[in-house]
């Protein structure tokens, strides 16, 4: 049989079975669209996350008290240290070959009000490199004055939700907020930034670090960030700031250095596993939607036995039998998977418009495999009830016996 | 051309094992005009497939233009069954989602001749049968007379040498059954095609030259002449 009359033999088979045809193609279709909509989100989720993580640029060292793991996951936000970080420890990394500048960190919570409103925000008690560190942009004003760190001065730079929320439509330059028991004159304005590294740089009042030391009463720092000279430098310059801090702590390893890589790595790892997972689950509804054309053929191959003993007796072979029951539910196949990627890339690009930040994409692997194994698994489980049809005795399959 | 030696054919019904052709031996000429008559059981339908090879005999052999058929392999007997077997059913046995030209384009579509050199073959068939305003109806859109056409222009477009028919006029109300026959007999005249009809019409039956008859899987009579 040529190839275009073995198609339209079975399109016309389709075509007379509409109903059927159209619940093979729901199941095919819904099976590959799990497959492409869940790893599109794992995907999403992953470039999200990853992306977030990225900001801190490739050639920054986070150095945080108390010896973590840096390898299995994100270290814990806040950790028992047995000796703080002080801000000499931190200068001292400032000295250090191959050191470009460093920020250290205090973080705290704390009531800010002016005038009669109030609320709660992130403070956070750093130095202005900082802001060329995490490459924060002023929307008004200036960052944080460059002054030695040990010195505590009472100015303070506003995220711009912070802003929004204490003044309003009023002009927040020169105006002084209370924070705790203390005093901050405004002197910048952040421009709207993103979550990044579970801060939201919008809800966020910097100060100079002393000041934070003061107001929080706290010597011990929450972090220090370290920009390297280049990426190549990282792996070294992390050793030797492990080893000045083990010299400065009289012999104890008690900080830890995180860079990007190895938190990108992590999260990397978790989220490629989630993907892998989702992705799975999407799989086992190809699988069901395989075994549905399977009963389906069987159930064809049952309803049309008199016509298989007919297309037998007058000359097609075996082979000719199956080809045709093949070939039915491989185009069932490739149709309900053309639809499934479509139905998938369109509600993906629905997900693209209605969240922007979050990129969601099916990966080109997972589309290529459902649509893979979409054909694979109607091929492999019409098989056997196709084979079942070609090995009818035509004189039994004629008088509707099989 | 057609020659049957000893052929056995056993059924297993239960327990009981049936002998529907009980050593048949049967010589046939090309362009011969036979009938097969018999009660019921008598295993001329059993026959009548072994001759079109969708079945085959436990033992002994069958000779087609001198090829041992018994010996072919599946493909080759589906071959065989295109090219020089046409075969015509008491139910018509019409693909119903396809109209009457499709149905008798069938087996050119299966044998993967061109759509080219179908064409003008099956519009000459549908001329011949006077089908051709039918030829876009659905078979449940026909008579009764009408399918029987439909399908003996299906079993006879492969141009076959031997046509067999199970009770082709069995469905059929006598007027078109009887141009059914008519119909078969002007092939068997003016296309010499070797004619083998299996009927329970003793009408039908008389009127070949050749008139076989069946009992228990055995031919107890062939006469030969009008």
């Amino acid at each position: 049989m040529r190839t275009a009359d073995l198609l339209r033999f079975d399109f016309q088979v389709l075509n007379r079975h509409r109903f059927r045809a159209l619940m093979m193609l729901i199941a095919m279709s819904i099976g590959v669209a799990a497959v492409n909509l869940l790893t599109g989100l794992g995907e999403g989720a992953k470039a999200f996350v990853l992306g977030e993580f990225s900001m801190l640029g490739k050639n920054t060292l986070i150095m945080l008290p108390g010896k973590k793991e840096t390898s299995g996951g994100m270290p814990p936000m806040m950790g028992a240290a047995p000796r703080d970080i002080t801000l000499q420890d931190a200068e001292a990394m400032r000295r250090l070959s191959g050191v470009v500048q460093i920020a250290p960190l205090i973080v705290g919570m704390s009531e800010v009000s002016y005038g009669s409103r109030n609320r709660e925000v992130m403070i956070a008690g750093t130095t202005a490199s900082y802001f060329s560190i995490r490459q924060l942009s002023i929307r008004q004003g200036t960052a944080l004055p460059e002054v030695p760190s040990d010195v505590a001065s009472p100015v303070c730079v506003i995220g711009w939700k912070v802003k929004q929320e204490i003044f309003g439509e009023r002009p927040a330059l020169g105006q002084w907020l209370k924070a705790g028991d203390r005093r901050f004159r405004v002197v910048g304005i952040m421009d709207a930034k993103g979550q990044a590294l579970g801060m939201d740089m919008n809800d966020l009042m910097l100060i100079p670090v002393a000041s934070a030391q003061a107001l929080f009463n706290q010597e011990g720092l929450f972090r220090v960030m370290i920009e390297v000279q280049s990426a190549d430098m990282v792996k070294k310059t992390k050793q030797r700031v492990i080893d000045t801090m083990k010299l400065r702590h009289e012999g104890d390893e008690d900080v830890t250095v995180i860079t990007q890589d190895s938190i990108l790595a992590a999260f990397n790892k978790i989220l490629d596993t989630m993907t892998l997972a989702v992705g799975g689950i999407g799989a086992i509804s190809l699988l069901v939607a395989g075994i549905l054309i399977m009963n389906v053929t069987l159930i064809a191959v049952t309803q049309r036995t008199k016509e298989i003993g007919l297309l037998k007796a007058i000359g097609a072979t075996d082979r000719d039998v199956l080809q045709i029951f093949l070939t039915e539910a491989t185009l069932m196949a490739v149709l309900g998977a053309l639809l499934g990627v479509i139905l998938s890339e369109t509600a993906l690009f629905i997900g693209r418009v209605i969240f922007p930040d979050i990129g969601f994409h099916t990966p080109p692997w997972a589309m290529v495999m459902s649509v893979v194994i979409a054909i694979v698994t109607s091929v492999l489980f019409a098989w056997g009830p196709s084979r079942r049809a070609a090995r009818m005795e035509p004189v039994n399959a004629l008088q509707g016996r099989n | 051309m057609i020659e049957l030696q000893h052929i056995n054919k056993t059924f297993q019904l239960g327990d009981q094992t049936v002998h529907a052709l009980d050593d048949v031996s049967l010589l046939i000429d090309k362009g011969e005009y036979i009938s097969v008559m018999g009660p019921s059981g008598s295993g001329k339908s059993t026959l009548l497939n072994v001759l079109g090879l969708l079945d085959q005999p436990n033992d002994g052999h069958y000779l087609l233009e001198g090829t041992d058929t018994t010996q072919l392999s599946e493909p080759e007997r589906a071959r065989y069954r295109r090219d020089h077997i046409g075969f015509v059913f008491q139910s018509y046995h019409l693909v119903n989602r396809l109209n009457a030209r499709e149905n008798i384009e069938l087996p050119l579509v299966l044998a993967g001749i061109p759509p080219k050199e179908r064409a003008p073959r099956v519009d000459e068939m549908l001329q011949r049968l006077s089908l051709t305003p039918r030829a876009d109806h659905l078979p449940n859109q026909l008579s009764g007379g009408q399918r029987q056409r439909v399908a003996i222009g299906r079993a006879i477009i492969m141009k076959p040498q031997i046509l067999l028919a199970d009770e082709p006029t069995g469905n059929l109300d006598s007027k078109s059954g009887a141009d059914v026959i008519e119909l078969l007999e002007e092939l068997n005249q003016q296309q010499g095609i070797t004619l083998l009809i299996v009927t329970h019409d003793a009408a039908v039956g008389q009127r070949a030259h050749r008139r076989i008859r069946m009992v228990d899987g055995r031919i107890d009579t062939d006469k030969n002449g009008a």
